[in-house]
């Protein structure tokens, strides 16, 4: 936000960085190697739908070139604030694929002009006892964060792993430095 | 390559430029008549800068405790912070405070020296009569405010009035001792004393025009960050039906803190449309409208 946006009264949209989703497969060898988490092949766009046809047309076609290929269908889930998630699932082996499907959703989403809507991605990490972690890309700061649901709880946080986790990925990729924007993400899908 | 379908409103914008415009000319003219008339007016100007910085700097804590409203944690009202987390994560901005007061009008406020320093609020009653989509809108609206900086945009907007008239109040009392010594050629203290009143009338009505230009920019901006601005219209028709309709007791209370409503707490149509500080429901409603088209229409 400039003096002259502000004195003029608009906000420039902030613009979405993508470029800092390929650094998640080699932060997903760290979390294999050092924390004990696999990748579970599952991962989601998440977006404010706008109203209005041209963002369902350009939601519909970027779906359509998505279930082009012979993998699982892409899965469309509204949250209960309104939000929509675009579910990916690979082979968990194939990171380096499930992040290019990602990538080509926002893609699709800033070339539309709709750049300004996307909130977060997501990719579902698991550990051998089944305790799941989202590995959390806020796309307008450009950085990552984990999120742990606590084991068995109901809307608990295990900040203690989530902590432990950033320690590790610190040296592959940007960690959101400012923990109040840790935004707590429930009923993601894949976690 | 990346583009974004915010497209500026080049005549809103013009307009409330030239508002501010008239605003300088008006604050510069009324310092320089002070000024070639060498009336003791320095200490009348110190103590409405100072007045001027106190209600900038405590602006949250002022509105906050006559709204009594009580600060929340995220484990008291998840959804609300939900939202709000969402919002800001959207944005780019630092989260505010989020507080909740206990008041059956449908109604929401932001406010804050800054957007580091600012909070939103919403009575339970604004809670309880929308969606959980039309509340979002709601709150990207005041948001806005924030990201805009219109406490210390109306703050300065509205000093020069405030000079005016404290100058129009105690004039007389300060004037009859005024320190100039350019006594040959001064004009005599009636003649300053008219043209405060002046400036303080024309003042007040630029900043109310201000005012509803910045209701418009927020309005707008906020639906462009929600992408959903049928929601933030439907809203708004919402509140304002409602409002007319709560009784009158409970409004005169709230009429003070009008300016940082989402819309004002006056009953009636008598009140005319050039003091409002709000503008009226229908262009409000046009105005998003227009919005709704912009994102509709393929790029």
């Amino acid at each position: 936000m400039g003096f002259m946006d502000a004195l003029l009264g608009r906000r420039k949209q902030a613009k979405p960085n993508l470029d800092q989703l390929f650094a998640v497969p080699s932060a997903a060898v760290t979390l294999q190697v050092s924390g004990g988490f696999k990748p579970t092949g599952v991962g989601s766009v998440c977006y404010r739908a706008n109203e209005g046809a041209a963002f369902a047309t350009m939601q519909d076609d970027v779906q359509r070139l998505l279930d082009a290929d012979d993998g699982p269908a892409v899965e469309r889930v509204t949250d209960s604030f309104g939000f929509t998630w675009l579910v990916c699932r690979q082979q968990p082996d194939d990171l380096s694929d499930l992040v290019t499907e990602l990538h080509a959703v926002n893609r699709a989403l800033e070339e539309a002009g709709f750049g300004g809507s996307l909130l977060c991605s997501l990719v579902a990490f698991e550990n051998p006892d089944g305790r799941r972690l989202g590995l959390v890309y806020l796309y307008k700061q450009g950085t990552f964060y984990p999120f742990a649901p606590a084991a068995g709880g109901r809307e608990q946080r295990d900040n203690a792993l989530e902590l432990q986790m950033r320690g590790l990925l610190a040296n592959d990729l940007t960690v959101e430095p400012d923990l109040s924007r840790w935004m707590a993400i429930w009923g993601a899908p894949g976690l | 390559m990346a583009s974004s379908r915010f497209i500026k409103d080049r005549g809103l914008t013009s307009r409330m430029t030239l508002v501010m415009a008239l605003i300088a000319v008006l604050y510069l003219a009324f310092m320089a008549l002070l000024i070639s008339q060498g009336f003791g007016t320095g200490f009348i100007i110190v103590l409405a800068a100072a007045m001027a910085v106190g209600q900038w700097y405590f602006s949250d804590k002022v509105a906050l405790a006559a709204m009594r409203a009580r600060q929340v944690t995220p484990q008291q009202a998840p959804e609300l912070h939900g939202m709000v987390d969402r919002l800001v994560a959207m944005a780019d901005m630092p989260k505010p405070r989020v507080y909740i007061t206990d008041m059956d009008m449908p109604n929401a406020f932001a406010t804050g020296r800054s957007p580091k320093h600012s909070a939103v609020c919403v009575t339970t009653g604004i809670m309880r009569r929308l969606t959980a989509e039309e509340l979002e809108g709601v709150l990207a609206h005041e948001l806005s405010h924030v990201a805009h900086r219109d406490v210390a945009v109306m703050t300065v907007a509205s000093f020069l009035g405030v000079v005016a008239g404290l100058i129009t109040r105690w004039g007389l009392f300060f004037g009859g001792g005024g320190r100039g010594n350019n006594n040959g050629g001064a004009l005599p203290f009636l003649v300053i004393w008219l043209a405060s009143m002046v400036v303080a009338a024309i003042g007040y009505l630029l900043t109310r025009v201000l005012s509803r230009y910045r209701e418009l920019c927020a309005d707008r901006s906020g639906a462009f960050l929600t992408g959903k601005p049928s929601a933030l219209a439907s809203a708004l028709t919402k509140i304002s039906g409602d409002i007319a309709r709560i009784p009158t007791r409970d409004l005169r209370q709230a009429e003070t803190m009008n300016a940082f409503f989402i819309a004002p707490a006056i009953k009636g149509k008598s009140l005319n449309s050039l003091l409002a500080s709000h503008p009226p429901l229908e262009q409000r409603l046009d105005q998003l409208a227009k919005v709704s088209a912009q994102l509709g229409r393929p790029m």
